[in-house]
């Protein structure tokens, strides 16, 4: 199974009335188990095109499809930037919202929400309501609802962007370990190019006024250890490589 | 050189101060002791002012008597009544308001005009329409209730999290869901706002309505002793009231507590 980002274009109109083209002429698919991250300066529409693909937006042209999918709907999960729980529901309830509206017996809600709750190390914090909990176990309070639905494409739109640098960097390596046990089909998003280079297969580089796809590059690294001592020159290098493209819009749009 | 020392203190000290549980009882305690020495001097003639113990001394004869009896059942039931119609009224609309963009667009211009009129206005047309029984009372208390909840909820609704609609629509939500398991709990605390506000209007609806046309009911009471001149009975009416409205906040704010406890 893939999914296909086919034609994909994206123009809003302004408060002034003038026609904005967000994105223009996205092409590319995400494979079976892979890690797709899409990185580009602000305001480049890249959570345009995440919001493309989750259904929560609908494009101007283009369409985004899944292939070689059969008897049903495709199961999407997404973790958002903004981490959006429900402050009335505990973790646990927040984790098996998706089970629930699933309408999945009670027992299995509890048994896979108990799964996942264990698997981003919150058992300890499963009733607890958000407003109770840091920065980084709302984000895996958020993580684990959209892995618990078991999604055909788990989205994921900046979500470490509101941590704090320390609490960031453990948090891309817990993702990475569970979805070294999960493999569910990625696409992340991020301004973040030393994040981009350390978790995915694929960096799609976006460029921007318009939205357009600079380059696809594949992270030719193991998918773990990848700050292991032997790996730091070749990341770094890809690294360097992505901030030369991204370089000239980046300043641009500091100026704006 | 001479080394000195300066200690820097937290200036800021007075912004946490804490002070002492008992101090609100003092408060009430300290007036009414003043009162009673205010009357019991002879200040003031007891047909204008009786002493507070006069007017405990009074109002447990009338408890005694039933006359409070049957007086409060006839106004809790009706502002019960009243109040429940229109609070239910009040969330089901507003919720339909701030959700649907046509109701939106249709409903509050409409109900925008008829909240500015002071219900009260409208007793004598229920009246005529209702007939002088319980239905008209019942009704104009309703009123008064609704409108604020229909407000509150209104603006509930729209301050709910646009992301966490997106969230629940991502996780397989229909439009049902959303309502209930969202939009309402996201504006659940304004609703309470609302009711807390409308607690006020029903209980002031309630007394009006009672001295325009009521034989029972601690409104009718207050008046006929204000008219009798029998002015430690009075006060032991607005004593009830004063009871009942800090009743029904304490009731309001209790459940508030347990319908909110994710509250920040």
């Amino acid at each position: 199974m893939s999914i296909v980002i086919e034609n994909v274009g994206k123009t809003f109109i302004d408060p002034k009335k003038n026609e904005v083209t967000a994105l223009e002429n996205i092409n590319f698919s995400i494979n079976e188990e892979e890690f797709v991250v899409l990185v580009g300066p602000s305001g480049c529409g890249k959570s345009t095109l995440l919001n493309i693909v989750g259904g929560l937006l609908s494009p101007t042209s283009g369409s985004v499809y899944f292939e070689g999918i059969t008897e049903k709907n495709p199961n999407l999960g997404i973790v958002f930037q903004e981490i959006a729980l429900f402050p009335w529901r505990t973790v646990f309830q927040n984790v098996i919202y998706g089970l629930e509206e699933k309408g999945l017996p009670k027992k299995k809600q509890i048994e896979i929400g108990n799964y996942y709750i264990d698997m981003v190390g919150l058992s300890d914090f499963k009733d607890a309501y958000p407003k109770q909990l840091s920065g980084g176990m709302k984000q895996r309070a958020g993580i684990a609802r959209a892995l618990a639905v078991e999604p055909d494409l788990l989205l994921m739109d900046e979500p470490f962007s509101a941590l704090d640098a320390q609490t960031r960097t453990l948090m891309q390596e817990e993702l990475l370990t569970i979805w070294n046990r999960t493999k569910l089909n990625t696409l992340y998003v991020t301004h973040n190019i030393q994040e981009a280079v350390y978790l995915a297969d694929r960096v799609i580089v976006l460029s921007r006024h318009p939205g357009k796809i600079k380059r696809i590059i594949s992270i030719d690294l193991p998918k773990t250890g990848r700050n292991d001592e032997e790996y730091r020159e070749k990341s770094s290098r890809y690294a360097d490589e992505i901030w030369q493209l991204i370089r000239h819009d980046a300043e641009e749009a500091l100026k704006e | 050189m001479d080394k000195q020392k300066k200690v820097i203190t937290n200036r800021v000290a007075f912004l946490d101060k804490k002070v002492p549980f008992y101090a609100s009882f003092v408060g009430i305690l300290g007036l009414l002791i003043l009162w009673e020495i205010i009357s019991r001097i002879g200040i003031v003639s007891p047909l204008f002012l009786p002493a507070p113990s006069e007017i405990i001394v009074t109002g447990w004869q009338m408890l005694v008597s039933g006359e409070i009896y049957g007086n409060l059942t006839a106004s809790l039931y009706r502002i019960v009544i009243g109040y429940a119609i229109g609070s239910v009224l009040g969330i089901i609309f507003g919720l339909i308001l701030g959700f649907f963009k046509l109701a939106d667009a249709v409903g509050t211009p409409i109900v925008y005009s008829i909240y500015p009129i002071p219900k009260i206005a409208l007793l004598p047309l229920f009246i005529l329409w209702l007939g002088i029984g319980e239905l008209s009372k019942v009704t104009i208390i309703a009123l008064g209730v609704f409108f604020p909840v229909v407000i509150n909820t209104f603006s509930g609704v729209k301050s709910v999290d646009p992301m966490l609609v997106k969230a629940a629509v991502t996780f397989g939500s229909n439009r049902v869901n959303v309502i209930r398991k969202v939009i309402l709990p996201g504006s659940l605390p304004m609703i309470f706002a609302g009711l807390k506000l409308a607690a006020g209007t029903s209980l002031l609806l309630l007394v009006s309505a009672e001295m325009i046309a009521a034989q029972e009911g601690i409104g009718s009471m207050v008046l006929h002793y204000g008219n009798l001149m029998i002015t430690s009975k009075l006060m032991v009416g607005v004593l009830i009231l004063s009871l009942l409205g800090l009743t029904f906040n304490r009731g309001l704010k209790w459940l508030e507590n347990r319908l909110i406890p994710w509250k920040e």
